[in-house]
């Protein structure tokens, strides 16, 4: 998620205020900058490498995990770490390695397909409130505002409850729960774009609004909703965990990281391995998402530092 | 208004027959159709909705489908463990966040502040529940030095309360502590480089009395509404750590309701939620307020 997706053109007409110095080569496009900016920060960078070496883990899961997920062998039950088994098995000889790498496709697809849907209708309702403003903005927001004043794991949990368990409901209730978000932070994005020059300027011209909204608001207003997309895949990933912890998010025998925690959870005293690999998995993915969040922050939008840690949880 | 619309409309939706699935499987159609009747479930929803607001104002929430208690004293035997734990993680959170938070400010790239920062982006990221358990497992289990989980009253047993308590609040605390941490910090750094507390090291004040009156105060003003916020996510996140260990609050109950189909249950437990979420919000904006002459007119 490093910007590449974003419409972008050549040449930005804010592309010097992100701290790069000005030359008179011709402007790069700013993705080209974002990266090479985000490059030269270390921790970001690390995490980006290794969040890239678990999205190809996910894709590549059925060749690279040593077994089958579901492949039950019961004379391996309960075995320790060991050269065979570098996590260990489970209480029906199940090698846990594998279903780590496979749970990772599971958890992965839910949490993009969760931050995917409330980027995009929170991103819009935001875009429309921001843009058009006056009875648009009020309707909209008092909304969101009402969506925001439940405790989101709740939410999802009565989401869950009226839909039922399962990827695909976990997904949806997580996206519902971070539409508020996204809204907020397209709105307040979008106030500060409105009324730049280059806008009224087109505005002028007789552009019209979608031209307006596609061309110049959404390029620039783009940065903050970057970032905090970064930020709410690490809590999405989070929340797939937790719900399917409770039991209402992937079914078993499916590998989810938080599924396999609850059942390693019986066996905590007997087999410590269980419960740690997965929520090692959940833990690392996490801590990736959000220290590139953190980078991204850094390089696309320096004033937010503040504003918005840890927002959304 | 809207929230408790939300409410309503989301649980009708959860599918299932609550009557039947309280019945079981044998049951005649005569005491079938009494039990509807007497739930109000054969009215029209709009129907429903009114007599459902209408009572929950007066602190009516209905009657739990699955126990016969009513859902307002459900609640209320809940909530003490729930506020407690809350308070408690609260207390840690501040307990680390405020010296962490200040003191790498105070020396911002040394070694502490590199420490804090690392801890804190660690504290963000764990899941709760896997901390939980892996203190469980080490607490617990290895050492044998605290009970793994469960709930005794403050007045019968406080030893036993506090001990049982520990666990969950540092879990909840460390994650909000983290948040706290980075917001002290730069809340701190922003107070440290502001104009007045220029102008008091110029007068020749003694550091420490500038620290204290110009810094402090001003950058701890804003912790007011971060710590109520997190109050108020505390409430959710809460609820994970409810089922690890066994600690018998909302979260639990909400969980059990949805498991149950106990609409009535569910319905009450999210209100309460939301109402006291919107609460929170509400002392905080007035508490800040209060404290800071600057918004006063």
């Amino acid at each position: 998620m490093t910007g590449a997706p974003l419409p972008e053109p050549a040449a930005s007409p804010t592309a010097t205020e992100d701290g790069v110095p000005s030359t008179a080569r011709p402007p790069q496009p700013r993705w080209r900058q974002t990266l090479g900016l985000l490059a030269r920060n270390p921790t970001a960078a690390v995490a980006a490498t290794v969040l890239l070496l678990i999205v190809l883990m996910a894709v590549f899961d059925e060749s690279l995990a040593p077994s089958g997920p579901n492949e039950i062998a019961v004379e391996d039950r309960l075995q320790p770490p060991s050269l065979a088994h570098p996590f260990g098995t489970d209480d029906l000889g199940r090698d846990i390695l594998s279903r780590v790498v496979l749970g990772a496709g599971v958890s992965l697809r839910v949490g993009f397909l969760a931050v995917a849907f409330a980027l995009v209708v929170g991103g819009l309702i935001g875009l429309l409130a921001g843009f058009y403003g006056r009875w648009v903005d009020d309707v909209l927001m008092r909304f969101m505002d009402v969506l925001f004043a439940f405790p989101a794991v709740l939410l999802a949990i009565a989401v869950l409850a009226v839909r039922g368990p399962g990827a695909g409901n976990t997904a949806l209730a997580i996206g519902i729960v971070y539409i508020p978000v996204f809204a907020r932070v397209t709105r307040a994005s979008v106030l500060g774009v409105r009324e730049e020059v280059y806008v009224r300027a087109s505005r002028s011209v007789g552009a019209s609004d979608l031209r307006l909204l596609s061309r110049h608001v959404l390029p620039n207003a783009a940065p903050p909703i970057i970032v905090q997309t970064s930020i709410s895949l690490a809590f999405a990933v989070l929340a797939e965990a937790a719900l399917s912890f409770l039991g209402l998010g992937t079914q078993p025998p499916n590998p989810s990281w938080g599924l396999m925690l609850a059942e390693g959870r019986g066996f905590i005293d007997l087999a410590w391995w269980l419960a740690f690999f997965p929520g090692m998995a959940i833990f690392l993915t996490v801590l990736c998402f959000n220290l590139l969040g953190d980078g991204l922050r850094d390089v696309l939008d320096p004033r937010q530092r503040t504003l918005m840690a840890g927002s959304g949880r | 208004m809207g929230v408790s619309v939300i409410v309503f409309g989301l649980v009708q939706l959860v599918p299932g027959d609550p009557i039947r699935l309280a019945l079981g499987t044998r049951f005649d159609q005569e005491t079938y159709d009494a039990l509807l009747a007497r739930s109000g479930l054969d009215q029209p929803l709009v129907t429903q909705y009114f007599s459902w607001a209408g009572r929950a104002l007066t602190g009516d929430l209905g009657v739990s489908f699955r126990s016969g208690e009513t859902v307002t004293s459900l609640i209320a035997e809940r909530l003490p463990a729930t506020l407690t734990l809350a308070f408690a993680s609260i207390l840690v959170a501040l307990l680390i966040a405020v010296p962490l938070g200040t003191l790498s400010a105070l020396r911002p790239r040394s070694v502490v502040d590199r420490v804090a920062t690392v801890l804190s982006q660690i504290g963000i990221s764990v899941p709760e529940f896997w901390m939980a358990i892996v203190l469980i497992l080490v607490f617990a289990g290895t050492l044998g030095w605290l009970p793994s989980g469960g709930y005794v009253p403050l007045t019968e047993d406080p030893a036993g309360w506090a001990q049982r308590l520990l666990m969950p609040a540092v879990v909840t605390g460390v994650v909000s502590g983290s948040v706290i941490t980075r917001f002290v910090r730069s809340s701190v750094l922003e107070a440290l480089g502001a104009d007045h507390v220029r102008t008091a090291q110029a007068k020749g004040l003694p550091g420490r009395q500038v620290f204290t009156w110009h810094v402090l105060r001003n950058a701890l003003l804003p912790l007011v509404t971060v710590t109520g916020v997190q109050l108020a996510y505390l409430l959710s996140g809460v609820v994970v750590v409810e089922i690890v260990f066994a600690w018998p609050g909302l979260g639990q109950l909400a969980l059990q309701a949805v498991q149950s189909r106990d609409y009535p249950v569910l319905q009450g437990a999210i209100l309460l939620f939301a109402v006291v979420f919107l609460l929170i919000n509400l002392v905080v904006d007035l508490l800040y307020t209060a404290i800071d002459p600057r918004i006063r007119r």
